[in-house]
């Protein structure tokens, strides 16, 4: 396994957020209280990190603080509890914008998640001037959310779904995507990482060959937004979704950045309160960006909680992050690599996080239960991309995420959990 | 690890390495497909009906040791029998593994090695995935999904 170095390079700028302390995985872990319990009497390993991570306090005490001290609902009241509110609300996207380097905080939408940001661009700048005979172009690592989205707008409009195809190790076959491109295709919509297989995409290349033809790209952010940094500006792309749950924030809260002057030309996605300027029964006209696109009272602790969690990230810095997540990798492909009928799926040169397995003879539900029962959460299934479970001709896989409070002594348990899986079915 | 051996018993091993009844019957009287789109579990049941009474019934499909293991145990147990008493097993199977684990069951036989997989609630639609399809074949309709 080679490490995603040459990619971190080339998206690596400065940044002056960056930890300074030494790394120590105890005092990381310390910060997550639920790691401190326990699962059917043995102290709990997470490793279902790529659908959803644990909390730090910070983040919970934030949430908390937020009712506490300061609720009230943001854009509209005159009162002090009001002000204190937007103020922490706006003050969450400044820091999302920070984190993504993006050029203004009217690039900054708030959604529920990154679902929610992937059909706010099909329904609001695909569809409306989506014809007959258009084409999106995906790859064939999507996640449902980055497949179902388009399929909608489409198949109203008879518009056609085409696929960047990928090869046996989960690597997309980027030299094909070119000619895929065509005077009919109206953007490029691809995930960062794959949550399936671990793949790290090179979105700069793909926005590279895709602006070549004046054709928008939209990265799916899901996974690769707590595991390396990322500048929308550095990448290039046009829109980039992201969701809170996943950077150790609260669920119900995502990030949709768009480039300005294309947030600028589309319609509102939903209507309501807060979006509009103006209001009449005759004729509304829009609020500025980017609440144009945040319609009705938002997820206000959610974005404060979400900030925090930026804030945490931050402070322990991706350089630190990279390093024991890689090391993390490498051992944990390793151990899984000499359990008897292990076989990895997606061993892409560069992938990050992921330990997608399958064993002989048993399937992976079967290999969830059992390692469970030692107290060890992995996610076993189709994790929301069957069309990679069809290119790999397995009905579902076993997978263990990893994030930044994991340690080798988790994946030996892991390891341990596995071959009596083997003792079991063997 | 008790609670696991009583989920995964040797008779369900066994039946998961081989699965009785693993083919398609070809023409079949009735037939429907199981999906558990939780587990990805794909399950197609053929059955020939004659007379009232199930003269032969197959599988073939891909799941978890638990939902091919009831599968095989459950063409076992409704192979000869009329429709009337299929329908009753499968009345007292969804019992069996509905009923929560410190309530005693009902003995069914060697269905009863199933009776562990209350301890395992994420698990109980891997179980009855099998005889929920047996019923969509019986009603006569297409597919079934346990969603």
């Amino acid at each position: 396994m080679t490490s995603v170095a040459g990619m971190r390079n080339a998206e690596r700028r400065t940044r002056t957020t960056e930890g300074t302390k030494p790394f120590d995985v105890q005092r990381v872990r310390a910060d997550f209280p639920i790691l401190r319990r326990q699962v059917h009497g043995h102290p709990l390993v997470y490793l279902d990190n790529a659908a959803t991570t644990q909390k730090p306090q910070v983040v919970l005490d934030a949430l908390t603080r937020y009712y506490t001290d300061i609720n009230s609902n943001v854009h509209r009241g005159v009162h002090n509890l009001s002000e204190l509110a937007t103020e922490a609300y706006d003050g969450a996207r400044t820091k999302v914008r920070r984190f993504f380097n993006a050029a203004s905080d009217r690039e900054i939408v708030f959604t529920r998640n990154a679902t929610e940001g992937i059909n706010l661009v099909a329904f609001a700048f695909i569809r409306p001037t989506l014809q007959p005979g258009d084409e999106v172009v995906i790859s064939a690592m999507e996640h449902h959310s980055n497949i179902v989205p388009w399929q909608l707008v489409c198949e109203e409009r008879g518009a056609r779904l085409r696929v960047l195809p990928m090869d046996d190790r989960g690597e997309l076959l980027i030299d094909q995507l070119d000619a895929l491109l065509t005077d009919r295709t109206r953007i490029v919509a691809m995930s960062h990482m794959s949550n399936a297989l671990g793949t790290v995409n090179p979105i700069d290349e793909i926005v590279r060959i895709a602006h070549a033809r004046g054709i928008p790209v939209l990265a799916d952010g899901s996974q690769a937004a707590y595991h390396m940094p990322v500048d929308v500006q550095a990448l290039g792309v046009d829109f980039y979704v992201a969701t809170g749950h996943k950077l150790y924030g609260p669920t119900g809260i995502g990030v949709l950045y768009g480039r300005e002057k294309l947030l600028e030309e589309m319609p509102p996605f939903l209507g309501g309160g807060d979006m509009i300027s103006s209001v009449t029964f005759e004729k509304s006209t829009w609020n500025a960006l980017p609440f144009k696109f945040e319609a009705g009272t938002p997820h206000i602790e959610g974005a404060i909680g979400l900030g925090t969690a930026i804030d945490y990230i931050t402070g322990i810095g991706f350089d630190a992050i990279g390093a024991h997540e890689r090391d993390l990798l490498e051992y944990g492909t390793t151990i899984l690599e000499s359990v008897p009928t292990v076989r990895l799926v997606g061993t892409a040169p560069r992938k990050a996080s992921i330990l997608s397995f399958v064993m002989e003879n048993v399937h992976p539900h079967d290999i969830g239960t059992i390692v469970d029962r030692e107290g060890i959460a992995i996610r076993t299934g189709h994790h929301c991309a069957q069309p990679v479970m069809d290119r790999f001709c397995i009905p579902a896989t076993a997978r263990a995420s990893l994030a930044i409070y994991n340690t080798r002594a988790e994946i030996d348990a892991l390891g341990a959990a596995l071959r009596k899986v083997h003792e079991v079915f063997g | 690890m008790s609670d696991l051996s009583d989920l995964y018993q040797e008779v369900i091993l066994d039946h998961n390495r081989r699965p009785r009844n693993f083919r398609r019957i070809d023409p079949a009287s009735h037939h429907a497909d199981g999906y558990n789109p939780l587990c990805g579990d794909k399950l197609s049941l053929t059955l020939q009906v004659d007379g009232g009474s199930i003269a032969d019934v197959a599988f073939e499909g891909s799941g978890c040791a638990i939902s091919k293991a009831s599968a095989s145990l459950m063409t076992d147990a409704v192979k000869g029998k009329s429709v009337d008493e299929a329908r009753s097993l499968f009345e007292r199977f969804h019992r069996m593994v509905t009923t929560p684990p410190d309530l005693p069951v009902e003995d069914m036989g060697k269905l009863s090695v199933l009776a562990g997989v209350r301890e395992f609630p994420v698990r109980v639609k891997c179980a009855s995935l099998a005889w929920h399809t047996l019923k969509a074949a019986l009603d006569r309709k297409a597919a079934v999904s346990t969603e």
